[in-house]
């Protein structure tokens, strides 16, 4: 009985302040946006209303790196070397995060994190809007916020760094493939889910610059989902070189996809008669420059976009910046990078591999 | 007294060959069911039934068909092992990262023992927690499904093992066979028949049924309960272990999450193959044809180029077909044995 009726008690608690956080998130969001309309640059208070290029790193910034979940490799090396460069300007950063890629269990760290008064939060998101309202307060008491890699709703973020543009991501891979089969045949792409953001503008660049004429002897023959899970991308890839026995070459941007695939061509007919490329790791896919079933593959490195996240919230946190478009500030060895519109700072360049710079890529 | 020992002897034969019909009408419809999606299919690409496409087909459905043996035994004896898939990935990371610090020192026989000895250790696990301690098997597996997940997030820390740190041997495992025919395979058919041998031709494998059909007869009638039940939780253990090192083999580059959320395919193959969720009735062949069957309409439907959404959509209508297969089957047995029973008995 006594149970009972406290657990009853702890839900009335928590649906009370669920209600009291939510009328707190509204009353943010009205307050925030009269803010945003007079002066668009800054919203929370403490900080200098003005940005100061000139001003020195603060000393001892404690930044915190919230990736959308602690297993992921890609997201570990990320977070690692963003915590490496804190190190170069005296500051201290630590990752924390959950064990699943879900929204809500972002937000518990959201506000433990603003509890414990870091400088900056750096965040990648695991849903643009769910994300918000936390992220809100935070900047609220005058925390830093820098999305990475995935990015947080515009206005509850004051930066987001993104890794390559999504435009050239998606060009640079239809023309790596072009140059690898000629210019002619059928191509198809292996995804990974059906509703990926990232993806699917990728692969609506990528359609795009089919149209264009240099590429008129190639067809885009099936875009295929692997769901960025193994079995499947292997039923994916085999099903595909079935269904189009003349199929040419895949792109898979995704680094499951093509690990998946490369793995399945090594150990099949189909190896060195059918070109694969895409997205993916130096690590998992030397064994495969190696064998010869893969040839050039690209990525942008995710050390620098650790690195370069770490930078940008130094620099919002010491008032070199305020995220405001055109302000520009120094990423350490990066040089000097410019902030873009709607608060976007662009990593660079997709990075190609092949067989003879793999060698001094290690991640 | 001869005379009704006679007949009830008479009356149990019957009985008998009339359930085992009724296993064979199940095996023989699933085998008639992947005919037909196999002829439809390869009649409309070819290339289905090419050696590369035959070739694909079993060594996609190696694995998961590997584990439904494991989980059959459990089933059989009306418990359920949710934790496979977790222990595939467990095994699959920590065998890789063994194999990794030494890549040509340890090679295929090493890896495959350790592989099945962590399993075995899970499975031992679970097994004492629902035969000894009497905890029900949904929710002992259940945590320990999140358990040895959480070990594996603990020891993979985010890494990955990649193709180019193991062995050539163990990628070799995955991908070569003998006389074309791939190693996956060959495997899975013969843990398929010495676990169908055993638990037909064997009076301990018969225990199994006889626990699942009714865990309270079989106690009275002397069979050792627990101990059977827990062998079931340490064979299906190890198998999802051997299944592990198998799946590191075949896919080269391994991640904590492998193989999550598979227990599910896994029970789903297992009870589309005519293993009875309620125990004491199925066997390990029906769950390898389940596993194939399931397999297949997943290579089928991106070779006929429909959505891939209908792959589980069509799972999940099979599963309900063979639930209510089952369901009107043993409503229909145990009608007739009844009559035949009373008919005998007068």
């Amino acid at each position: 009985m006594m149970t009972h009726s406290s657990r009853r008690f702890a839900s009335a608690i928590i649906a009370t302040s669920a209600l009291a956080l939510c009328l707190a998130a509204c009353g943010g969001t009205t307050k925030d946006s009269t803010q945003a309309s007079a002066t668009p640059a800054e919203t929370s208070a403490p900080a200098p209303a003005k940005a100061d290029p000139n001003a020195p790193v603060k000393q001892g910034l404690k930044l915190a790196f919230l990736p959308k979940q602690i297993n992921n490799p890609y997201e570990t090396i990320v977070d690692d070397a963003g915590i490496q460069a804190a190190k170069e300007f005296a500051g201290t950063a630590k990752e924390v995060g959950p064990s699943d890629a879900s929204a809500s269990s972002q937000i518990s760290y959201i506000n433990t994190l603003t509890q414990q008064g870091q400088d900056a939060i750096l965040i990648a998101a695991n849903d643009a809007n769910a994300v918000c309202g936390p992220l809100k307060q935070a900047m609220g008491k005058g925390i830093k916020v820098v999305a990475y890699d995935s990015d947080a709703a515009k206005d509850c973020r004051d930066l987001f760094i993104n890794q390559a543009s999504s435009e050239e991501v998606g060009r640079s891979q239809v023309r790596l493939l072009a140059d690898m089969i000629g210019h002619k045949g059928d191509i198809a792409i292996l995804s990974a889910t059906a509703n990926a953001t990232n993806q699917n503008t990728w692969i609506g660049f990528m359609k795009d610059e089919l149209t264009k004429p240099e590429y008129k002897d190639m067809k885009l023959v099936k875009v295929a989902y692997g769901d960025d899970d193994d079995q499947k991308s292997f039923q994916q890839t085999q099903g595909l070189l079935q269904a189009y026995p003349g199929l040419k070459g895949i792109i898979s941007p995704t680094t499951v996809g093509i690990s998946a695939g490369a793995r399945y061509i090594s150990g099949s007919k189909y190896k060195g008669k059918v070109v694969l490329t895409g997205l993916g790791t130096p690590n998992q896919m030397r064994q495969f420059v190696k064998d010869g079933t893969v040839q050039k593959f690209a990525l942008w490195n995710p050390k620098d976009l650790g690195y370069l996240a770490s930078y940008a919230a130094a620099a919002l946190s010491s008032g070199q910046i305020t995220g405001a478009e055109g302000e520009t500030f120094k990423a350490g060895k990066l040089g000097e990078k410019t902030i873009g519109k709607d608060g976007e700072i662009i990593l660079g360049p997709p990075f190609t591999f092949d067989a003879s710079n793999i060698g001094q890529f290690d991640f | 007294m001869t005379a009704v020992t006679a007949d009830r002897a008479g009356g149990g034969r019957s009985a008998r060959g009339l359930v085992e019909m009724v296993f064979r009408a199940r095996e023989l419809s699933l085998v008639a069911a992947i005919a037909i999606l196999v002829l439809v299919t390869a009649a409309v690409n070819p290339n289905f039934l090419s050696g590369q496409g035959v070739k694909d087909i079993f060594l996609n459905t190696s694995i998961l068909a590997l584990l439904a043996v494991g989980q059959s035994l459990v089933v059989i004896t009306r418990n359920i092992d949710l934790s496979v898939g977790s222990v595939v990935g467990l095994v699959a990371f920590s065998t890789g990262k063994f194999l990794a610090a030494d890549p040509e020192g340890r090679g295929v026989v090493l890896a495959l023992v350790l592989g099945v000895a962590i399993g075995a250790v899970c499975g031992l696990l679970n097994g004492l927690l629902v035969s000894f301690c009497r905890v029900p098997a949904l929710v002992v597996t259940l945590g320990t499904l999140y358990v040895i997940q959480g070990l594996d997030h603990y020891i993979a820390h985010g890494r990955q093992i990649n193709a180019v740190d193991l062995p050539p041997a163990v990628l070799q495992l995955g991908n070569d066979g003998v006389f074309g025919v791939p190693f996956l395979p060959i495997i899975t058919v013969a843990v398929m028949l010495a676990t169908g041998y055993y638990l037909r031709s064997y009076p301990s494998g018969r225990d199994f049924y006889a626990i699942g059909s009714s865990p309270e007869a079989a106690r009275l009638a002397g069979v050792p309960v627990r101990r059977r039940v827990l062998a079931a939780y340490l064979f299906s253990g190890a198998l999802a272990g051997l299944a592990g090192v198998l799946w590191l083999a075949r896919f080269g580059t391994v991640v904590a999450d492998s193989a999550r959320g598979w227990e599910l395919l896994v029970v789903s193959a297992v009870v589309v193959g005519g293993v009875a969720i309620v125990g004491g009735v199925g066997t390990v062949y029906g769950a390898v044809l389940g596993a194939l069957l399931l397999t297949t309409i997943g290579s089928a439907l991106v070779v006929l180029k429909v959505n891939s959404f209908w792959q589980q959509a069509l799972t999940g209508a099979l599963l309900l077909l063979a639930i209510t297969v089952d369901r009107v089957l043993a409503v229909r047995v145990t009608r007739l044995l009844r009559r035949r029973s009373v008919r005998h008995g007068a």
